[in-house]
This record gives C-alpha cells, sequence and structure tokens, in this order.
C-alpha cells in the first residue's frame, strides 16, 4: 500500500517534471500546479522555499508553531491546515503533498475526490536532502529552483565539513533514555560537526534505548539533548538524573537540539553550524 | 517458625546484593561494590551511587512497604483479598501523583509528589471502608475495589491524555504497572521519610491485629481503641503506598502473595505476619527487579508484569478458594 503511494508520487513526481521541460517556458503555468496544499511539517518547508509566489496556499498548523518550525514566520503568510480531508478539499486545491507518515485514511479520501496526491519519504540523512529538494522542485514544477536551492546548499555543506584532529565524544540523548545513531539525520548533524558518536561505541547505529548506566560509564564529551516539552512528563525525568547533570558539567552544559534539526530540509546546515561552533569552544577550553 | 526471620533477613540481604550487581553496564561485581563504598571520581561511582544504590534501597523500601500493608489490611479486614493494588488504593495513589505532575504543583514543591499520592490512597481507603463496612465482606470489598481501580485508572489516563507533553500519553502504562528504571536519590528523599511514617504506624498494629482475630467485642474488651486501629490502618496503608507508587507508579500482588506464602510459616498470626510481610515483600520486588532487568535488559519491562504473572494465578487460586468457603 505504501509502496504503491510511494509509486504514485514518483510517477507523478516525473509527469509534472516531463510536463515542465517539455512544453517550455509557455507551457509551465498551465504544467505547473497552482493551488499547492502541504500537510506536512518537512515538505511545508520545502514547499515554502521552492514555490512560485502564490503557488502553495496552505501549510500545516504545525509549521505556524515556532517550537517546532523552523520557518514559523514565513508559515504566517499562509492559510494553517490541521491534515484533514475534508478541510483540504474545501481549499480546492489541485496538488496535495504529504509526507509518508500523513494520516493514510485522509489521503484515500482526497483521492476519492479526485485531488492529486504527492506523498514524499522524510530525508533519513545528509544525502538524502538534495534529493528531496529536486523532489520537491519536480512536483511544484519548479525544478530551476530547486537546482538553484541544491547547489547553494551543497556548497555551504561543504564549507562546513572541516578536519578534527580530535573528535569530542557526544551522546544524543532524548525522553525515556533514547539515543540516535550515525544513521541517522540527528548523527549526521553532529558527525559533520565533528563530533564522534558514542551510540556507535554502544552498538546503535540507528539509535535505540541507550541505558543510562551504559551512558554514565561511557563519559561523552557532550550531551545533546531535546528540548523539553511544555507539561512534565516522567519520561523527561532522565534528562534532569544527577548522572546527566553530572555529564554535562563536564561540557558546556546542556546543549538542546532546536526546530533547525526536526526536517531534511537546508536548515539543517544552522544546526551542523550551532555545533560546530560548540566544538571549537570545547577545543579552546 | 524460630529460623524464618533469619532466613529472610539473608534473603533480602542476598537480594540486595544482587541488584547492586545486575544492571547493563559490564561491570565486575567486586569492581562495583569498591566502586560504591570507596568512591572516587570514575563514571563506576556514578552508576553505583546514583542508579543503583537509589534502585536497590526503593525496591527494598516500596516492596517491604507493600507487602506489610497487605498484612495489616488482610488482617485488619480478616479478608484474604484485600490488598492495596487489588482494590484500587495504588491506582488512586497514581492518580493523585499525575495530577500533582501534571498540575506543576510538584515542580513548584517537591513533597506535593508524594503528598499527592498519599491524599489520593487515603480517599481510596475511606471509601473502600466505607463501601465495604469495617468487617470487609469479600464480595462488597472487591466490587468496591474494581469500581475504584477503574475510576482512578480511567482519570489517570485522561489526566496524561489531556497534556501537552507528547510523552504524556504512552505514560500511562507506568503508573499502572510501575518500574524503578532510571530513579534517583532525590526520589528516595522524596519517598523514604512518608513511607517511615506509614511503617511506624503500621508495625504498632501487631498486637491489636492479634487481638482481633478473637472478634470486635472480644479485642475491644483486650483493651484495643477500635476507632485508632481503624485510623492507623487507613493513614498507614495510604503513607506507605503513596509515597512508593508517587515515585515508582503502582505495583500490584506484592501484598497479596506474600501474606499468603508467609502466614502458614508464623502460625497465622496477623501480628507476626506484619513483619515477616514486610521482608518478603521486599525479597519478592527485589526479586522481581533483578528479573525485569536480567530478562530484557534496556527495555524497561514494568514491574507489574513480573509481579502479575507471579500474582494473578495466585489470586484466581485464592478467590476459587474464597468462592468454596464462603458462598
Amino acid at each position: 500500500m505504501k509502496a504503491a503511494r510511494n509509486r504514485f508520487g514518483a510517477a507523478l513526481a516525473v509527469l509534472l517534471a516531463l510536463a515542465g521541460t517539455t512544453f517550455g517556458q509557455g507551457a509551465t503555468d498551465t504544467a505547473r500546479p497552482g493551488r499547492v496544499v502541504s500537510m506536512n511539517l518537512c515538505t511545508d518547508q520545502l514547499a515554502m522555499m521552492l514555490a512560485a509566489p502564490g503557488q502553495l496556499l496552505s501549510v500545516s498548523h504545525l509549521s505556524a508553531d515556532p517550537r517546532g518550525s523552523a520557518m514559523a514566520g514565513e508559515a504566517a503568510a499562509y492559510r494553517l491546515n490541521h491534515g484533514r480531508a475534508e478541510e483540504i478539499w474545501l481549499m480546492r486545491p489541485d496538488l496535495v503533498i504529504a509526507g509518508s507518515y500523513s494520516a493514510r485514511t485522509s489521503l484515500d479520501m482526497l483521492r476519492r475526490l479526485g485531488v492529486p496526491v504527492a506523498v514524499m519519504n522524510p530525508a533519513m540523512g545528509l544525502a538524502d536532502i538534495s534529493d528531496r529538494l529536486r523532489e520537491m522542485g519536480a512536483i511544484l514544477g519548479r525544478a530551476e529552483a530547486a537546482e538553484r536551492a541544491v547547489a547553494l546548499f551543497e556548497t555551504q555543506l561543504a564549507a562546513l565539513r572541516e578536519d578534527v584532529a580530535r573528535s569530542p565524544r557526544a551522546a544524543l540523548y532524548y525522553a525515556n533514555g533514547y539515543t540516535s545513531g550515525d544513521r541517522t539525520l540527528a548523527g549526521e548533524i553532529i558527525a559533520t560537526a565533528g563530533f564522534a558518536n558514542i551510540a556507535t561505541e554502544a552498538g546503535l547505529p540507528m539509535g535505540g534505548h541507550l541505558p543510562l548506566e551504559v551512558l554514565a560509564m561511557a563519559a561523552p564529551d557532550a550531551v545533546i539533548s531535546g528540548r523539553p516539552y511544555p507539561g512534565a512528563s516522567r519520561s523527561e525525568d532522565i534528562l534532569d538524573h544527577p548522572v546527566v547533570t553530572a555529564l554535562r558539567r563536564r561540557s558546556e552544559g546542556a546543549i538542546l537540539t532546536d526546530r533547525d534539526w526536526v526536517c531534511g530540509t537546508p536548515k539543517v546546515l544552522s544546526a551542523i553550524e550551532g555545533m560546530r561552533n560548540i566544538r571549537r569552544r570545547m577545543e579552546i577550553e | 517458625m524460630k529460623p524464618l526471620f533469619p532466613v529472610l533477613f539473608a534473603l533480602v540481604a542476598a537480594l540486595c546484593l544482587g541488584s547492586l550487581i545486575v544492571g547493563p553496564a559490564d561491570v565486575g561485581a567486586l569492581d562495583s561494590l569498591r566502586a560504591l563504598v570507596a568512591g572516587g571520581d570514575g563514571p563506576l561511582t556514578l552508576v553505583m551511587r546514583e542508579i543503583r544504590l537509589p534502585r536497590t534501597i526503593l525496591a527494598l523500601a516500596i516492596g517491604a512497604s507493600l507487602g506489610l500493608a497487605g498484612a495489616a489490611m488482610q488482617g485488619y479486614l480478616r479478608n484474604p483479598l484485600a490488598e492495596p493494588g487489588l482494590i484500587g488504593v495504588s491506582g488512586s495513589a497514581a492518580l493523585g501523583a499525575v495530577l500533582a505532575i501534571q498540575t506543576g504543583v510538584s515542580a513548584v514543591f517537591a513533597l506535593a509528589l508524594p503528598l499527592a499520592a498519599l491524599v489520593g490512597a487515603i480517599i481510596a481507603v475511606l471509601l473502600l471502608l466505607g463501601l465495604a463496612g469495617p468487617r470487609g465482606g469479600s464480595l462488597s470489598l472487591i466490587l468496591a475495589g474494581i469500581a475504584v481501580s477503574a475510576m482512578a485508572g480511567a482519570l489517570t489516563s485522561l489526566v496524561l491524555n489531556l497534556s501537552p507533553n507528547p510523552f504524556a500519553a504512552n505514560e500511562i502504562v507506568f503508573w499502572m504497572m510501575g518500574s524503578l528504571a532510571d530513579r534517583s536519590m532525590v526520589h528516595v528523599w522524596l519517598a523514604l521519610p512518608i513511607m517511615v511514617v506509614g511503617w511506624a504506624l503500621l508495625l504498632p498494629l501487631a498486637r491489636p491485629l492479634d487481638a482481633l482475630t478473637l472478634g470486635e467485642e472480644a479485642a475491644a474488651s483486650l483493651g484495643v481503641n477500635l476507632t485508632r486501629v481503624r485510623w492507623q490502618v487507613v493513614l498507614g496503608t495510604a503513607c506507605v503506598v503513596g509515597a512508593g507508587t508517587a515515585v515508582a507508579g503502582a505495583i500490584g500482588f506484592v501484598g497479596l502473595v506474600v501474606p499468603h506464602l508467609l502466614r502458614p510459616l508464623v502460625g497465622a498470626r496477623p501480628g507476626v505476619l506484619l513483619v515477616a510481610s514486610a521482608l518478603g515483600g521486599a525479597a519478592m520486588l527485589l526479586a522481581a527487579d533483578i528479573a525485569v532487568r536480567v530478562a530484557l535488559p534496556g527495555r524497561d519491562l514494568k514491574l507489574g508484569v513480573v509481579t502479575a504473572l507471579v500474582g494473578a494465578p495466585f489470586f484466581l487460586h485464592l478467590v476459587w478458594r474464597t468462592g468454596r468457603t464462603a458462598p
């Protein structure tokens, strides 16, 4: 089912890309979807970066929340949707862009109503980001804008990479004691910034549950954790455990991930830059 | 009967030692214990003093509390099915704790957490005694207990689902099944003082409970103040169950299984059974907590799963027997 949807998305993307190239400049306006609704935080960002003025109609409400959205300011210019088929259909879109985690029932309903739906997979690593930009460019009929964004992203990314004599050892540590390994977006962010991830030493390349004891024994130079959500939870208690507090005292205190870490878009560049600056400060100490 | 206490003491001591040397960090037993006692700058001292020691202390204290509370309630109500977890006292304590955390009161004033759980537990015990009567007939007690449990569980789920924190809703399992994973000395200091108050209320019940086996009139004629005993049971149980639940969630069946296993060994005297059950409860919870770490390391298997796997068949057996003897 999921594969079928992805094929559908890919087929649609190819179709749109072909339409964009074969008919040339004059035909682009008709081939290019004019009323686009995006319903996933990460596709929202890609769409806002690449859409022509007036082309993007609505983004998800998550994009307007500055706690989790790196483009909350930009999102204020669009109508917000809550991912429900009814409200989206009433916007009369000629294309809906969803993430592969979007509610399947809503997407099926929109397809039944005759609305084309493109589904994009999330970027699992830095290497995926250029692909996602191109994919979004094809979907929106904005291949040239996408190529410009890819070129800029890759130049900036290359500029951020530097040779590190001694990589400080870092742990990505989240609620319930979960960690992200090297083969995740967060893992690649810190690796590019010049950190060695202790999840790899612990045998968790994809991430998973890292017992507090194992974290303590690994004694990382830095503990990077998620920003606490409003309200309280026992799951996040672990981030205030005396052991984690003691480990943080060894480095420059609590290092928190933020909205730039959430989506595989060029916004991760500022996450990498922030971590690189932290690493440079740690080298001086 | 005499060798029972030395055996229980030895068992608890051995399990404490076991609890201190079992864990995901791959370290030798001697090194661990040396780091615990002698200290040092290494990460091992941190692991021993801030992770394993609080876990062992909490298992010991909460297990003892649950065993003691079970024995006291069974002795007072003269009902073999009375147990804080089964009749909703633990569930109500969990509701109190969840309310304290989600309203933010516990962040302002740390002791609010165990105190709120204590209040939840007191309300539940009073409700149960009111509904089932001081004699606590088996059927009415269990029915009232089911109602209180269901209500407390539903309200706990509701509060956690309403929380703006995305993790809160997933914690329903913790509050209903209990866990000692990743607790710290902070939790020990929150729970222990209130538990000690509860022990001080429950342990002196040995003589009145012995007297109550003769019936209430006989006990009263022996100089037992029944009103006072009643309040001691209510407040003592609420203190130990409330404080334990506030930091470790609701752990069921310990207070049911342990008194039953030990009762024949102490000659069916509820007074002696109090201390024996406290030791037995500590042993059972320490063993269960070691089991969850050995069986599924790094998965945070809930304690209530293990205690229920042992306790539920036991409970069925008791219900079957009770149903046959007292129709």
